[in-house]
């Protein structure tokens, strides 16, 4: 219970950090839209159904990494993670509250693009949004795991899309395979097994990417 | 309380440690000196258990809880209130009885009527005033201190001063300074690194 | 691991020699053409011992970043890099024996139906990110930390982007689980055996010899320092 309790004070201490600094989400918003207007022009003519909702994905991907590589900047540029490194409890509880932290950014960022996508191109679909919602979880888990160790390195945010989009690709698959076919299931299936697996993985070795 | 026997760190090529030997009984005060890049800050990040040294062994029998870390940087965060950052430690340390804790150290270092202001329109001082105060909060067995006088102004130092004396016979001190007549009154030992 | 007996590095050297001289003649001379491709179907032999033996080179890798995450052991984590470094190079032969093989198989040099190269590409890029890590980061614990972590994930990303490029398939046509290549069966099976042992001892000296350059280099510092 103590450990729900950590993450919670951790959580409130990112959400309100962005609230004061307003940076992060608002440059999602922004973003995300200026994509779409790309887009639009990048593929000329009447785009199909399937060629969208692969733009719609990279879109998602690359917003998501915008917030990404803000995560842990507050901690890096105050060095602030040796107190939460040094603090009692678990260091997972870093991790899973900077991922819930980033989690309600790019859902934020999603409540304004999935609308905004389907006015621009196509309708969005019920099998859509939930991929959208378990991709989210996994591009969280991994982004912020993986920003956690960028943020350790001097190249910094070079690294983060480098480290995150190879494995960000069965996100990909599972995702846009789950807007464009009939049955999704078996999509939808394959993403929930990605966050699982790959959450226990984070989960697991938090420890080690903050602590020597 | 900490024992630590032929200790050496080495970051890549640079060696920053080398056979430091070192032994704080519960309720001493060990004074570090040396001069600048002797390795004073290495030495509290391994006692404090922020870094494992490449070599030799070392020996705490206060657990992360029981620890207090004060380092160059404050370590708190700077869009925060002084308040804020406060209720965040105390959470994350459980301290039990948090507001009043937090109130009466914000009162004695003098920071109770800046407790709703950010961090960031603090001066140097008043920085490192709320940074003693996250590190007296939990109550630590064990203090870690890195040069906690630097950017203290006459008065802040006499409430640091009067903090440790106040805890001087009950808990255990780890202290870097680059002058130690300070703190020759508390000190029980003295440990000097080499350049 | 220093009490444990190791073939001695020469020995090595000279059966991987041996075996891979061995492994060409068989291919070039022992193995039967094949009914469609005829003789450019060979290049099939060392295309998938070598891929089994990055495979190898990646769980070695990974099995001794755990090491070094469970034991906190140094040399673990060189040897982690040294395997991740091999399993690279292996890879890098991958991509190249499978482009070659794609353009005599369907005369092109890239084939986004062919998984195993689909997936080397994508483990190619996971593990050039892996040494972008490792050279951004000061050599310590922090770094071999990382670097064992990241080689962790490797291990997860492997079934799984696997599983996602079958699953990809499905999307343009249905998935056929049906097998390239020829039956295994006689000179065939042998020539393919001789093959796959050659590399994986070729991987194995070759590891030996940057493991043991490296730890060298180790030493000549700590010695360097005592003497300073």
């Amino acid at each position: 219970m103590s450990y729900v309790r950590d993450v919670g004070a951790l959580a409130r201490k990112d959400l309100l950090l962005e609230l004061r600094a307003r940076d992060t989400l608002p440059a999602m918003l922004l973003f995300v839209a200026a994509v779409f207007v790309v887009f639009h022009f990048a593929l000329p003519g009447t785009p199909s159904r399937l060629e969208t909702s692969g733009l719609l994905w990279v879109a998602i991907l690359f917003t998501a990494l915008l917030g990404l590589g803000r995560a842990f900047v507050p901690e890096r540029e105050q060095g602030t993670l040796d107190g939460l490194v040094l603090a009692p409890c678990d260091r997972s509880a870093i991790w899973l509250a900077k991922s819930l932290a980033t989690l309600a950014f790019l859902v934020a960022a999603e409540v304004v693009a999935l609308p905004l996508y389907a006015l621009f191109f196509h309708r969005v679909g019920g099998a859509t949004v939930a991929a959208v919602a378990l991709a989210d979880i996994g591009i969280c888990a991994v982004g912020t795991f993986l920003g956690a160790m960028a943020v350790a390195t001097r190249a910094r945010d070079l690294l983060l899309p480098l480290l995150f989009l190879p494995l960000a690709v069965p996100i990909v698959v599972g995702a846009v395979g789950a807007s464009v076919v009939v049955s999704p299931g078996r999509y939808l299936g394959f993403l929930a097994l990605y966050d699982l697996l790959f959450a226990v993985v984070c989960w697991a070795s938090f420890e080690y990417v903050v602590a020597e | 309380m900490l024992v630590a026997r032929r200790l050496g760190k080495r970051y890549g090529e640079k060696r920053v440690l080398r056979g430091i030997d070192l032994e704080l009984p519960r309720g001493g005060f060990l004074v570090v000196t040396g001069p600048n890049g002797s390795g004073k800050t290495t030495l509290l990040r391994i006692c404090a258990g922020l870094a494992q040294p490449t070599g030799g062994t070392i020996e705490r029998s206060a657990v992360r809880a029981q620890v207090g870390y004060l380092g160059h940087e404050p370590l708190v965060y700077r869009e925060l209130t002084a308040l804020e950052n406060l209720e965040l430690y105390g959470r994350l340390y459980r301290v039990v009885e948090r507001r009043e804790r937090i109130g009466m150290l914000l009162e004695r270092f003098g920071l109770w009527d800046a407790r709703h202001e950010r961090v960031a329109s603090y001066s140097r001082g008043m920085t490192q005033r709320l940074a003693l105060c996250r590190v007296l909060l939990h109550e630590p067995e064990l203090f870690v201190l890195d040069e906690p006088y630097s950017a203290l102004d006459e008065a802040g130092a006499e409430l640091l001063d009067a903090q440790l004396a106040e805890l001087r016979a009950e808990r255990t001190f780890l202290l870097a300074t680059h002058e130690p007549v300070r703190v020759e009154p508390f000190a029980s030992g003295r440990l000097a690194l080499a350049a | 691991m220093g009490r444990t007996f190791r073939i001695p590095l020469p020995a090595l050297a000279v059966s991987s020699l041996v075996l891979v001289t061995t492994a060409l003649a068989f291919v070039f001379f022992v193995a039967p053409d094949d009914a469609n491709q005829g003789f450019s179907q060979r290049i099939f032999y060392f295309h998938v011992s070598i891929a089994i033996t990055a495979y190898a080179c990646f769980a070695g890798g990974a099995w001794n970043a755990f090491r070094h995450l469970w034991k906190r052991d140094p040399r673990a984590d060189l040897a982690s890099y040294v395997c991740v470094h091999q399993g690279l190079i292996f890879g890098t032969l991958v991509l190249l024996t499978g482009s070659i093989w794609a353009k005599i198989s369907w005369g092109h040099w890239w084939l986004w139906s062919e998984d195993q190269l689909v997936l080397f590409l994508v483990l190619f890029l996971f593990y050039c990110a892996y040494f972008m890590l490792r050279f951004s980061l000061d050599p310590g614990p922090q770094r071999a930390n990382l670097s064992a972590v990241y080689a962790l994930f490797g291990v997860v990303l492997i079934p799984v982007s696997f599983a996602a490029i079958r699953l990809a398939k499905g999307l343009i046509h249905p998935v056929l689980f049906t097998r390239h290549g020829p039956n295994f069966g006689g000179w065939i099976l042998v020539t393919y055996c001789v093959a796959q042992t050659a590399m994986l001892v070729l991987a194995y000296t070759l590891y030996r010899l940057e493991l043991g350059g490296k730890r060298l280099d180790l030493r000549l510092r700590d010695l360097r320092e005592v003497l300073a």
